[in-house]
């Protein structure tokens, strides 16, 4: 699936949800599928540290494409870091940095990537960029 | 006399709408109080008919607004019952008195291996300028210590006096945890020492009737916004032999006696600390504010704030697996708590999507947080204009979220 695929298909099954409880129970649904960080990468070196909540987030290449994973401390951060790893975990480097991320304004959950609401998540994107950008340099991109 | 709760709500015009399409419940007056329509409607007369820089032009408007900036440095010493109108500094707000203190004191009566005593309870405000003071001058801050109440250790606090001790720095009231220290007693202690005394009161002043001279402290601060007024204005009170003493901190207009290129002098109290142009709305619409709740009575304020208080102490330590975080035996309105395996950001989100305002997080007072070995809480911070049918609403908040996270 593509990114865009991958980003249409969230929109999709988050139209059905009228109510933000229903918005939120299925992010804490969600939480629980994460792909979760490697104990081992729990540490500081890849914390990204929110004031209201702590983000955890780790990057390999497996052959042209980026793996993420991560962890939160708080569920909501945590199911929403779920969608993100969903979009951008498996695509090439190139792709992750060209194409924009719109499902999270599709699916009302913007107010989470705010500069001002500093929960990690904001941060996290942007290493997730900044990791897709290291590998694009690498293979030579 | 009984407040008419209902009556009062109409004065506050934002409280009346919905968020998420539910009633806003404002349960955040910790960081922020609204504003009564008298504040608005002062602050709109000034922008539309009486606008004019103060103390400067010899015009009309000029004269008018430099006379109501003036008579609203009296009412703020009334107010606060200073002894002289030119001991009532105006600032930006706490951040900036405070700063502006560790600042000029600091010049004048800091050097190497003096010490300056704050607390634990301290918000980052009354800690980080402090800091800064003893990086410049090689000083040393002490620390209060607090029981696990949340009180402060009055027999530490006299342990850490010392002939070195130049000042001691302290709130009345906690803004994470809702603490009343007993400052008087701080203040008598310090004073037998001769050590001046710096009462942060950003957190008191909108709960009760405070005298200078009865505290006989010697620096005291506060903001308008957290006292019903606007946003942007605040208040150094200093004795003015201190006040005297200590040189300026910001430097422009207004604060000067003569300038040339070789020498400048400076003005006399208060304008000596208030460079360029003085946020002279915002002390006039101070002045709406201080009216306002004084037409109310602050003891009137006090007793039905301890009302919702109690109330929802009693109703939210009824949730399983909810602890209060600092439980002193006097407290402003203020409930910091948290919820077993829950945490507080996830809880603040879903409250917040049922039209409660609270603040979750560690409500800049990060020491404090480490001292309770937590990340941080969720506060409601009641006013006079909340409800208790307004608390029943968060408990239902509370239960849905403890229902949705366990």
């Amino acid at each position: 699936m593509t990114l865009n695929e991958q980003q249409d298909e969230i929109i999709e099954e988050f139209s059905v949800f009228d109510d933000w409880m229903d918005k939120y129970n299925y992010l804490i649904e969600l939480s629980k599928d994460l792909s979760v960080i490697d104990p081992k990468y729990k540490t500081q070196e890849y914390l990204i540290e929110g004031c209201q909540s702590k983000v955890w987030l780790f990057a390999e290449m497996e052959g042209d494409v980026v793996k993420y994973s991560a962890d939160s401390d708080a569920i909501i951060t945590k199911g929403i870091a779920a969608l993100l790893v969903r979009v951008l975990s498996g695509q090439k480097p190139a792709d992750i940095l060209n194409n924009e991320l719109y499902f999270i304004d599709k699916i009302g959950l913007q107010q989470n990537l705010s500069p001002t609401r500093s929960n990690g998540l904001l941060a996290m994107v942007k290493q997730m960029k900044l990791y897709a950008m290291a590998y694009n340099a690498k293979i030579g991109n | 006399m009984s407040l008419d709760i209902q009556k009062i709500r109409n004065d506050f015009p934002i409280l009346n709408q919905q968020v998420y399409n539910k009633p806003l419940i404002y349960f955040d007056n910790g960081a922020t109080t609204q504003k009564p329509q008298v504040v608005i409607d002062e602050e709109l007369k000034i922008y539309s008919h009486e606008n004019s820089n103060i103390h400067r032009g010899v015009h009309y408007l000029s004269e008018q607004l430099t006379q109501r900036y003036e008579d609203a440095r009296k009412t703020v010493r009334k107010f606060i019952n200073a002894k002289h109108d030119h001991e009532v500094i105006f600032t930006s707000g706490t951040t900036e008195s405070i700063n502006t203190i560790a600042f000029s004191f600091g010049e004048k009566y800091i050097s190497e291996g003096d010490e300056i005593i704050i607390s634990t309870l301290e918000h980052h405000a009354n800690i980080v300028p402090w800091q800064m003071l003893c990086e410049r001058k090689g000083a040393i801050l002490k620390v209060i210590p607090i029981n696990d109440k949340g009180e402060l250790l009055l027999d530490e606090y006299q342990k850490l006096i010392s002939p070195k001790t130049k000042i001691v720095a302290v709130n009345q009231v906690s803004n994470a945890l809702g603490t009343v220290n007993n400052v008087k007693k701080l203040i008598d202690i310090a004073h037998q020492q001769n050590i001046p005394v710096l009462i942060d009161g950003a957190q008191s002043i909108q709960h009760g009737n405070i005298d200078m001279q009865e505290l006989d402290c010697d620096f005291f601060v506060f903001s308008g916004h957290k006292i019903y007024g606007p946003n942007g204005i605040g208040v150094i009170y200093g004795k003015e032999k201190w006040l005297n003493e200590m040189p300026p901190f910001m430097t422009g207009g207004e604060m000067i006696k003569k300038v040339t290129f070789e020498k400048t002098t400076f003005n006399e109290l208060p304008f000596k600390f208030e460079a360029g142009t003085p946020n002279y709305v915002g002390a006039i619409g101070l002045v709406a504010a201080i009216n306002y709740i004084q037409d109310i009575g602050l003891e009137n304020i006090a007793v039905y704030e301890k009302e919702l208080l109690d109330y929802a102490t009693k109703k939210l330590e009824s949730i399983d697996g909810l602890r209060i975080i600092g439980t002193s035996e006097e407290k402003v309105s203020v409930i910091s708590f948290v919820l077993d395996n829950i945490h507080h950001y996830d809880a603040g989100m879903v409250i917040d999507k049922m039209g409660i305002a609270v603040r979750t997080g560690h409500h800049c007072a990060e020491p404090l947080m480490d001292r309770f070995n937590i990340e941080g809480t969720i506060r409601a911070s009641f006013s006079f204009y909340n409800t208790k049918e307004e608390i029943d609403k968060l408990h239902e908040a509370l239960l849905t979220v403890k229902q949705m996270f366990s």
